[in-house]
C-alpha cells in the first residue's frame, strides 16, 4: 500500500474516531437514567440508542400505575428518548385487562401493539400473538431465564410471551417472634412440641393459632398468625392452589393436577383439594378481623405492616416488607427447611384412589402466574414492539426494576438467585438475601410444581372454582360440596369449550407440572 | 297532507337517531343471545334457544336475582323514607335552607365506584372509623364485610347514603309545586299537621311518589360498582348482584353469547314486574285511575 494512502487513511480514521467519540462518551446512560451499569447486547440502553423509531408509534395496554403501569410508562418514556419514536401507554385496572384485550382480537381490530395481562391467559391469548424471534430468544437476556419461566412464557412449543417478571407463591414469616424464649417456653406449655418454623399447614395452623389475638411485638396492637388473600374474585384462587397443592399433587403421579389427562375429569373435588379447603376454612380464625375480604393490597399492607406472623402469597409483599422504611425490614424470612411452601405427609394419589404417605412432608409449590405481555400478531410495529420489549426487560433495567416493590417486578432469570445481588443491590442483610434465595432456588429445581390451568377459558374454571370456593370459606356450604359443585361446572364447562380442545392445551401445563416436554405428554 | 309529509319528513332523522342507539343494541343482544359467541368461539352463529335453555338451570343467575330484589327493596323503601322525610324539613323556610339542599345533594354527585372504596376503609373492622364510634357506645365491633349479613347491610346503606339524595330532590321539587288551596282548606277545617299530611300532603305527592320510587327501582336494579369495589359479590355468594353476575359472565368469562341471554331475560322480568309494581302502587296510592306514566 502507498505511504499516502496509509496515511490518508490514518487521518481519516483518526478524524472519524475523533468524530465519533465524543458522541458516545457524551451519553453516559448510567448517569442519565440512573441504571448500575449498561450490559452491551441488543437490547442496551446503546444499541436501542442506535436505533431510529422516528415517525413510528406504538400502544401498550398495560396495568394501572404503579404495579406494572408505573416501569411501563417508565421505560416507555427512556425508549422514545433514545430511539425518537412514539410510545402510548394505556393503563387499565387488572380486573379490566382481559376484556380490553380480548374485544379487540376477537373483532380483529388493531387497537394495541402490546398486551398486558396474566400470563395464565396464554391459552386465550396465543392465536393472536406473534412468536417472539430467534433474534430475542438468542440475547444474554432471554438466555438467562430459568427454564420455569420459558415455560410459562411458551405455548405449543412457541414463546409467544416476552418474559420480564417471574412470579410464585411462597411461604414467608417474621424471624424474631419465633426466636423469642418466652414465646418458645409458652409454645411448648402449651402444644408439647418446640416452638419452630413450620413445615405443613397443620403446623402452621397450630404455630398461626398461638400467635393470634395477642400484642407480641409489644407495638400496643393486637396481632395475628396468618394473613392470606381470601376476597371472592380478587387473586385469591391463588392462595387456594397453593393451599390445595400440599394435599393434591401428588409426586409419584403424573398425567395432571387439574383435570385426568386420559379422562378429563375434573379432580378440584378429590379428597386433597376437599382437605385443603377445609385447612383454608379452618384458617380464618387465626387472621386478623376482616381477613375473608382481604385482597392483594390489604395482603401486602397486613403482613408487611407486621399485623400478621406469616404469609404465603406473592413476592410484592416480600420485596415491599424489605423497603427501607418497612418496621419488618430484615427481620423476615421465607421457605421451609423442606421447600418453599407448606409441605404434607399425606397426599392424594388419584391413580390408586388413597393417600400416599411421606415421612418428609411432600411439597407442591405453586408457580403461580406472573405478569404476561407479547405483541398482538395484527400490530404493524411488530418490529419496534419487540425492540422495545427487548428494552424494557434488558439487565440495566431488570435490575433497576426488581428492587422497587410496587414494580412488580420479581426475579426471573439464574442471576437473580445470587444473593450477592440482593445483599449489595439491595442492602438485604446476608441472612435474608440468603434465605430468598435458596427459596427461589428450590421452587426452580422442584420437580413438583403446580402451574395455573392455563388453558382457554381459564377465566370461566377459575371463576367457577373461587365461587365455590367462597361459599365454602363463608359458611355457605361444606368444602365437599362446594368442591363437587365446581367439579359440576366445570365438566360442564370443559363440554362447551370441547373436552378435545381443553386436553390439547392442558398437556402444555402438564408438560410443565411433570417436568418433560410437550411431545412426552400422552 | 303537505305539511304532514314535511312532518314525517323532519321527524325522520330523530327516528333514525333513537333506532340507531335503543332499537338496534336490543335486537343485536336479542341476536347474540342466540349464538354461542364465547372466549374460543367469537362467531355469530346460531344455536337456538340453547342460552335460554341453560339460563333456566343456572341456579347462581336466579340466586343473584333473589339477592338483588332483597337489596333493591331495603334500599329504595330506605331511600324513599329518609329522602321524604329530609324534603319536608327543607320544604318550608328553614335556617341555612339553600346550604342544606346542596349538602345532601353532594353524595349523588360522587362516583360511585369512588365512594365504595372510600366506605370500604369506613368499614374496615380494625382500622376503620365505624367500629371505633360503635365501640363509644359499648357496641362490640361489627364484621362488616366478612359476615354475609353485616355485609349486604354495608352495600344497602352506601347505596342509601348515596341516593337518598335523588329522591330527596325529587320529592322536595314535588313538596314545592303542590298548589296552596288544600292546605288552607285543611287549615280553615282545623287539621294539625299529621291530618294535614296523611290527608293532604301524601296523597298530593303519591304520583311524584310513584314516579320517583319507579326511577329508583330501575337504578337500584343495576347496582354493581359498590359490589364490584367493595365485595366482589362476597362474602359467599351473599351480595351477588344480577348485574355484577352478568359483568363476569361477560367480561371476565367472555361468555358473550349466553351473557346476552341473562341479559334478556333479566330485561323481560325487570319489566314485568315493574309494571305489575306501578299498578298496584297506583290503585294502592291514587285509587283505580291506572298507573302513573313515568
Amino acid at each position: 500500500m502507498h505511504p499516502r494512502t496509509v496515511l490518508a487513511a490514518g487521518v481519516l480514521g483518526t478524524v472519524g474516531v475523533a468524530l465519533t467519540m465524543p458522541a458516545f462518551a457524551e451519553t453516559d446512560y448510567v448517569a442519565k437514567y440512573g441504571i448500575k451499569e449498561d450490559h452491551p447486547g441488543i437490547c442496551s440502553y446503546a444499541s436501542t440508542d442506535a436505533k431510529d423509531y422516528t415517525g413510528h408509534e406504538i400502544t401498550i395496554l398495560t396495568h394501572a400505575v404503579p404495579v406494572m403501569g408505573e416501569p411501563v410508562a417508565l421505560h416507555s418514556k427512556q425508549f422514545e428518548e433514545l430511539t425518537g419514536g412514539t410510545v402510548n401507554v394505556v393503563h387499565a385496572p387488572f380486573g379490566e385487562l382481559y376484556q380490553k384485550v380480548m374485544i379487540p382480537f376477537q373483532t380483529g381490530q388493531h387497537v394495541y401493539d402490546i398486551v398486558y395481562g396474566g400470563s395464565y391467559w396464554i391459552g386465550d391469548w396465543a392465536p393472536h400473538l406473534a412468536a417472539v424471534p430467534q433474534k430475542y430468544l438468542d440475547t444474554d437476556e432471554m438466555k438467562d431465564i430459568t427454564p420455569a419461566y420459558q415455560g410459562v412464557a411458551s405455548w405449543n412449543g412457541e414463546r409467544l410471551q416476552y418474559t420480564f417478571d417471574g412470579d410464585r407463591n411462597y411461604f414467608k414469616y417474621i424471624l424474631p417472634p419465633f426466636e423469642d424464649a418466652d414465646n418458645q417456653a409458652k409454645f411448648k406449655a402449651e402444644y408439647g412440641r418446640d416452638l419452630a418454623i413450620p413445615t405443613t399447614w397443620e403446623e402452621y395452623a397450630e404455630v398461626a393459632t398461638f400467635f393470634s389475638g395477642w400484642d407480641w411485638d409489644g407495638d400496643g396492637e393486637l396481632e395475628y398468625g396468618s394473613t392470606e388473600i381470601v376476597k371472592r374474585d380478587d387473586v385469591a384462587f391463588a392462595n387456594f392452589i397453593t393451599r390445595v397443592a400440599s394435599y393434591a399433587k401428588n409426586p409419584n403421579v403424573t398425567g395432571g393436577f387439574w383435570f385426568d389427562l386420559e379422562t378429563m375429569t375434573p379432580q378440584v373435588n378429590n379428597p386433597g383439594f376437599v382437605k385443603g379447603l377445609e385447612m383454608w376454612m379452618d384458617a380464618l380464625r387465626y387472621m386478623p378481623p376482616g381477613g375473608i375480604n382481604f385482597g392483594i393490597g390489604d395482603e401486602i399492607f397486613s403482613w408487611g405492616g407486621g399485623e400478621s406472623l406469616m404469609s404465603v402469597t406473592w413476592d410484592d409483599a416480600f420485596i415491599q416488607a424489605m423497603q427501607p422504611d418497612s418496621p419488618i425490614r430484615n427481620k423476615i424470612r421465607v421457605g421451609t427447611q423442606y421447600g418453599p411452601s407448606m409441605g404434607s405427609h399425606k397426599v392424594w394419589n388419584r391413580v390408586s384412589g388413597q393417600w400416599d404417605e411421606f415421612e418428609t412432608p411432600s411439597v407442591a409449590p405453586y408457580v403461580t402466574w406472573g405478569w404476561g405481555a407479547g405483541v398482538s400478531r395484527y400490530s404493524e410495529e411488530q418490529e419496534m414492539a419487540f425492540d422495545w420489549f427487548c428494552f424494557f426487560s434488558n439487565y440495566a433495567n431488570t435490575n433497576h426494576d426488581l428492587l422497587i416493590g410496587r414494580f412488580g417486578v420479581n426475579p426471573f432469570r439464574t442471576s437473580h438467585m445470587d444473593p450477592d445481588y440482593w445483599e449489595q443491590e439491595a442492602g438485604w442483610d446476608r441472612a435474608v438475601a440468603v434465605s430468598f434465595t435458596d427459596m427461589l432456588r428450590g421452587m426452580d429445581t422442584s420437580t413438583n410444581r403446580v402451574f395455573d390451568l392455563r388453558v382457554p377459558g381459564v377465566n370461566q374454571f377459575y371463576t367457577a372454582m373461587m365461587a365455590g370456593v367462597a361459599k365454602a370459606m363463608a359458611g355457605e356450604m361444606t368444602a365437599q360440596a362446594a368442591l363437587d359443585e365446581v367439579a359440576e361446572e366445570w365438566t360442564r364447562i370443559a363440554d362447551r369449550i370441547g373436552v378435545d380442545a381443553i386436553r390439547e392445551a392442558y398437556k402444555n401445563v402438564v408438560a410443565l407440572e411433570d417436568n418433560v416436554s410437550l411431545d412426552q405428554v400422552q | 297532507m303537505l305539511d304532514s309529509r314535511y312532518k314525517h319528513i323532519f321527524l325522520l332523522p330523530a327516528l333514525l337517531a333513537l333506532v340507531a342507539i335503543i332499537i338496534f343494541p336490543l335486537i343485536y343482544t336479542v341476536r347474540l343471545s342466540l349464538s354461542g359467541w364465547d372466549v374460543n368461539f367469537p362467531e355469530l352463529d346460531y344455536i337456538g334457544w340453547d342460552n335460554y335453555a341453560r339460563a333456566i338451570t343456572d341456579g347462581r343467575f336466579w340466586d343473584s336475582m333473589g339477592t338483588l330484589y332483597l337489596m333493591v327493596l331495603f334500599c329504595v323503601v330506605f331511600e324513599y323514607l329518609l329522602g321524604f322525610a329530609l324534603a319536608l324539613m327543607l320544604w318550608k323556610d328553614v335556617r341555612a335552607g339553600r346550604f342544606f339542599r346542596v349538602l345532601f345533594i353532594v353524595p349523588m354527585c360522587v362516583t360511585p365506584v369512588v365512594m365504595a372504596v372510600v366506605w370500604r376503609t369506613i368499614f374496615h373492622e380494625t382500622l376503620g372509623p365505624l367500629n371505633d364510634v360503635l365501640s363509644w357506645f359499648g357496641i362490640p365491633g361489627v364484621p362488616w364485610l366478612s359476615k354475609s349479613g353485616p355485609a349486604f347491610a354495608a352495600v344497602v346503606i352506601i347505596d342509601v347514603w348515596q341516593w337518598t339524595s335523588f329522591m330527596f330532590i325529587l320529592l322536595l321539587a314535588g313538596l314545592m309545586s303542590l298548589p296552596r288551596e288544600p292546605y288552607e282548606a285543611a287549615q280553615i277545617d282545623g287539621a294539625g299537621p299529621i291530618r294535614t299530611f296523611v290527608h293532604v300532603t301524601f296523597p298530593l305527592m303519591a304520583p311524584i311518589t310513584l314516579g320517583a320510587l319507579i326511577i329508583r327501582l330501575i337504578e337500584s336494579s343495576k347496582l354493581m360498582e359498590t359490589i364490584y369495589a367493595l365485595t366482589s359479590g362476597g362474602p359467599g355468594s351473599s351480595t351477588e348482584t344480577t348485574s355484577y353476575l352478568l359483568y363476569i359472565r361477560g367480561l371476565r368469562e367472555f361468555q358473550i353469547g349466553y351473557t346476552a341471554s341473562l341479559s334478556i331475560i333479566y330485561l323481560a322480568i325487570m319489566i314485568i314486574a315493574l309494571t305489575v309494581f306501578a299498578r298496584s302502587l297506583s290503585r294502592l296510592m291514587i285509587g283505580r285511575q291506572g298507573p302513573v306514566r313515568v
